[in-house]
Formats: structure tokens, sequence, C-alpha cells
């Protein structure tokens, strides 16, 4: 047994929280989190920029950080908006949608930046 | 052409089929229902004689001419033989194309139309082995079809899931333990990273488990780890019952404790089973997996019975949001190329005839939503680049084995694959090729992840590699 690692996740500790694709790696660093959104522009979908307060994620609706930016295909504007929306919401968490028009769902939805999480 | 002259005249005794229903020279009609069927004749039978025999008995035909025959425009109703072809690297058996008028089938009844496809012309004594290898369904009956109760994109919307693969995990032992053992596995598996947990196909509600026992400790397992996690999780409670009235009590019931979805083992059920309870699902919200317990006795054996991807063009018309498709990979049986050709079925909205997949009509699904297809049997971490790669994100991975038998238990064999699923979509996104390097990413990410790395070594060697019994029919095998 003592090679055995206890699974250390609680109700109790707001770090347990999870949200969505790749929260289970480590934060994405500025060049991987790049291919992502190149991921996004090259699938054709609408970059979206979503935040909300970390006692809130559970909503299907976070704040919409200005309108879905439709046909956005730079990827360094896509990034400059995503820090506009962090600074100006410094308590939240952010996430990075890809609309899909054709399906009429989001191809993929990541948190970019997750706000510091006390209990 | 309502002049036609009743010139026909009643004459007793056996035709031979040809002179009726074999018709080289046909058109199909885009409202015709059409079906490709492998033959194995008797010796002696010609082809084109057991073609159309084949055609006759699945449709209008009996083995003698009968006087009431005259009563009816049988040239509207019969099914026609219009093309024979030889079958690649086989000598004995040849594909038949029939097409069947729209007038022969009840609209919206999957039921009705496999009554006369595969009834009693299966068990006729002209041919050896028959199977019923793809079949056209015209637009118009698909769209008299439920179809299934959400699909893909209202799932992803439910459960708020994106840009990966959905991930599960079916409870073993599959029989034997008492529900609140059960749930204790289930929160496990939750709160270490998987969206499902499952029942196995036949947990419905022995004495050592009842279903009502398991739905309420399920679902606090479920509640539990929603809570703990943030993220939404459900469990397949399977509704299958010995009898409908006590498949609708489980299946309000799972409503009423707020479960986001049942199961149902279609095959064994029954088929117009499954189209009620879909309709039941769509009608209360609830989400619909759908396990194909039975399948292998109908769709395995090369030359006779129901080729798989018919079975799951059906389930798609009967509705049903989760499909078991097989793994290509695992424990169970699947080709590759035929398994990508019914995974398309089941989830795109129009199908090209691809022979290379096994494919042998064009399928149009109008608007009819898609079925999210499972893999499930015998994975593990290793296969996860491979599945990405096979399945990608419109799909549910199922680690049973893969998930309670890790060396540290559930939480953290769920947690090993959520790592390895998502450094796997991550890698696939950032344009790597996920099978050339699969172990370079998965030791990658084995190094963030004690739970992962452990599981890799657990797995290393565990490879299931028998040959495939239903292959694709091609040269030289």
């Amino acid at each position: 047994m003592s090679g055995m690692q206890d699974y250390s996740s609680r109700i109790s500790d707001p770090n347990s929280r999870k949200m969505g694709t790749f929260s289970y790696l480590p934060q994405l660093t500025a060049e991987e989190l790049r291919k992502q959104v190149e991921y996004i522009v090259k699938m054709g979908w609408n970059p979206a920029i979503e935040h909300t307060e970390p006692e809130n994620t559970r909503s299907n609706y976070w704040y919409m950080w200005k309108l879905p930016m439709f046909g956005e295909t730079d990827v360094d504007a896509i990034f400059a908006e995503i820090d506009m929306c962090r600074k100006a919401n410094p308590k939240n968490h952010v996430r990075l949608v890809g609309y899909d028009n054709f399906k009429q769902t989001q191809g993929t939805s990541m948190v970019v930046h997750r706000a510091e999480m006390t209990a | 052409m309502n002049t036609q002259a009743p010139s026909a005249k009643y004459s007793a005794g056996v035709k031979e089929y040809r002179e009726t229903y074999w018709e080289p020279n046909y058109t199909p009609k885009d409202s015709d229902v059409l079906a490709c069927f492998k033959i194995t004749p008797q010796a002696g039978v010609p082809r084109e004689e057991a073609a159309a025999a084949v055609a006759a008995e699945s449709s209008t035909g009996t083995w003698t001419t009968v006087w009431t025959d005259l009563l009816t425009d049988l040239e509207y109703y019969k099914g026609r033989a219009y093309a024979i072809e030889d079958v690649p690297g086989d000598d004995e058996s040849y594909y038949a194309f029939i097409a069947y008028p729209m007038g022969l089938f009840e609209e919206g009844s999957v039921v009705n139309v496999f009554t006369s496809l595969v009834g009693n012309v299966f068990g006729f004594k002209a041919v050896r082995a028959l199977r019923l290898e793809d079949v056209r369904f015209p637009l118009w009956f698909v769209t008299t079809c439920d179809g299934p109760p959400h699909g893909i994109q209202v799932e992803r919307d439910k459960l708020d899931k994106y840009g990966r693969p959905f991930l599960g995990c079916t409870i073993k032992p599959k029989l034997g333990l008492s529900a609140k053992n059960y749930g204790r596995a289930v929160y496990e598996a939750l709160r270490g990273g998987l969206d499902f947990t499952k029942d196995d196909e036949n947990v419905n509600s022995q004495p050592f488990m009842r279903w009502r026992d398991r739905f309420e400790f399920c679902q606090e397992a479920i509640e539990k780890a929603e809570l703990e996690t943030g993220e939404r999780k459900g469990h397949y409670l399977n509704v299958t019952a010995p009898n409908i009235e006590e498949m609708y009590k489980r299946a309000e019931f799972a409503k009423e404790i707020g479960s986001p979805i049942i199961m149902s083992d279609y095959l064994t059920m029954g088929w117009a089973a499954q189209a009620s309870l879909s309709r039941w699902c769509r009608d209360n919200g609830m989400l619909l997996h759908v396990h194909r317990a039975m399948h292998g006795v109908i769709d395995r054996h090369p030359k006779h019975g129901i080729n798989f991807r018919v079975l799951a063009k059906m389930l798609r018309l009967l509705g049903g949001d989760h499909l078991h498709s097989g793994t290509v990979v695992g424990k169970l049986e699947g080709d590759r190329e035929a398994t990508l050709g019914w995974i398309d079925l089941m989830r795109d909205k129009y199908v090209k005839e691809d022979r290379s997949r096994g494919i042998f009509f064009d399928q149009d699904w109008g608007q009819m939503p898609g079925v999210l297809p499972v893999a499930s049997g015998g994975i593990h971490v290793w296969h996860m680049p491979a599945l990405v790669n096979i399945f990608g994100d419109d799909s549910c991975l199922q680690f049973g084995g893969g998930t309670l038998g890790h060396p540290w238990g559930n939480a953290a064999g769920a947690a090993a694959n959520r790592v390895a699923v998502e450094a796997c979509v991550k890698a696939r996104n950032e344009g790597r090729d996920l099978e050339k390097e699969s172990k370079d990413i998965m030791t990658e990410a084995g190094k963030h992840s004690p739970e992962l790395k452990i599981a890799m070594e657990t797995w290393k060697e565990i490879k299931f590699e028998f040959d495939t019994v239903d292959k694709l029919d091609v040269a030289h095998r």
C-alpha cells in the first residue's frame, strides 16, 4: 500500500472544481494556448470570450465579453481580447469558446484563465 | 395509366421467380427502399433465380400463384432484384440488390420494414445462407421515424461538454454488488473525472440489487461528484425490464430523482419498446443510452444474418442518443474500416456509398439528429490516442476495467483516463499525429499525472490481437 496515493479531491477545496476540456492538464502555457487558438481558427469556428465569478461556474450562461468575434482569424487579435477581458475582470474565470455555426453548437470551449480560488 | 386492360389470365402452378421478380433494366426510384443481400445459394440454383426468390419472398410472393394475385397491382407492389455482383474474394456467394416500392411499408415503422426484409426469407430453402448487408432508407421513410430523442449537439449543450470525446465506465463486477457498494463505485469514477458511468446490459432488477435502490444510490453519487468537481455527470440507469409497464415505471422514477440519462438494451427489449422509450425520452428531456446486447448473434457471421451497419441505421431511426459501435482496438470484434463506415452512418447527415467501408448505398438522413457512437470493451489508456483518432470528438469512450482496475482505485483510474483524453485532444489540435506519436504524447502527459503514469505501467503489455471474424469482403484475404 506504500506506493498507493490518495485521490485528493474535496468539496471543501474550491481547487477541486474542474471546468471542462483541458482542466485536468497543467495550465496551458502562452505558446500552447496559441496553438489551440490556431486550431479554432483553422476549424472555421467563431471565437468568443466569456467570464464568470468562480462561484457561478455551473450556469450555462457566463457573461459574454462583447459579441463573439465572427470571422476573426487573427490569433493576436483574439489574444488581445482575452487579455482585455482578464484585466477588466481580474477576479473571474475566463473561457474561450469556438462556435461551430454549421453544427449549431460549440466546437470547443476551454478555460484560458483560472481566477484564484479561496475557500 | 388507369387504362390497363385486365389481360392476365389466372393459371395455377409454380412459376420461376425470375420471370416476375428479376428486372435487370429497372432503375431504382428515390422513394424505393433498397437492400443489398449477400446470397449463398443451394447448389444448382441459378443466381438470378435465387435473387428473384429473395425479392419475392421478402415482398409480395409466395411459392405458388394464387388467384387473388389478380385482384391487385402486383406489378407495383413486388420487390425487384435489379442487380447482381460478385463478392470480392468469394466464389460461392454474390450480392443481390433489391428495390421495394414505398407502398409496401407502414410509415415510421422500422418493425414493419424488417418484418418484410428479414422475415420468412431467411429460412427459405433455396438459399443456403443469406445476409442483409445494407439498406437504403428513402428520405420519406426517414422523416416518418422519430429518430434520436435529442442527438449529439443537444447532449453537449445539456451536459456542457465541448471539444473532446465523452468518457464513461461500466461498473464491474457486472452482477452481484449491493446497491450501496455499486453507488460507491459510481461515485469514485465520477469524482475522478469521468462524465458517465453505466449499468451493464444485464443489470436490471435482480435480487442482489433491486432497481429502485440502485437508482437512488447512483443519483446520490452523481450529485456529490457534481458538487465536488463542478462538472455535470450522469449514470446510465438501465430501464430494460420484463415488460413495458415496468420499463416506464423505472424511467419515470429516474426522471423524478433527477437523472439526466437512462439506458436500454434495444435488441433484447424489442424494437417497438425501443421506439416507445425513445419517444418518452424526448417528451421528458431524458438522454437515452442504447446497448446492443445480442448483436453478435445477428451480425457476426459473414454469410448469414444482418450486418451491424443495418442494425445501427435501424437504431438511429428507432431513436437513441448513444449506441455501442465497437472499439476497433479493444477486446471485442470490429473491423476498422467497417466501423468507420457505421459510425459515419450513426452521426452524419449524408453518407455516400463507399465500398471500402462496406457502405453500399448513399444514405440521406435529412435533418434527423445523429447518434453518439460508444466505444466500450477492453480498452485502456494506451488505446486512447488511436481511439481519439478513430472516433473523433463526437463519441463516448468507455473504460470499465480500464478505470476500475487501476491499482489506486476508480477515482485515480478515472483521472488517468481524463488526463489521457485531454492530452490526446490537445496534441491532435496542435497538429500532431496521434497514432505515430502515441508513445511520446502519453509519456509527456504521464509526467504531470501520477495516476496516468501508474496506469500506463499497469497496462503496458495488454493487447487484444485476434483476427476479426466479420471482415469486409475483399479479394485475397
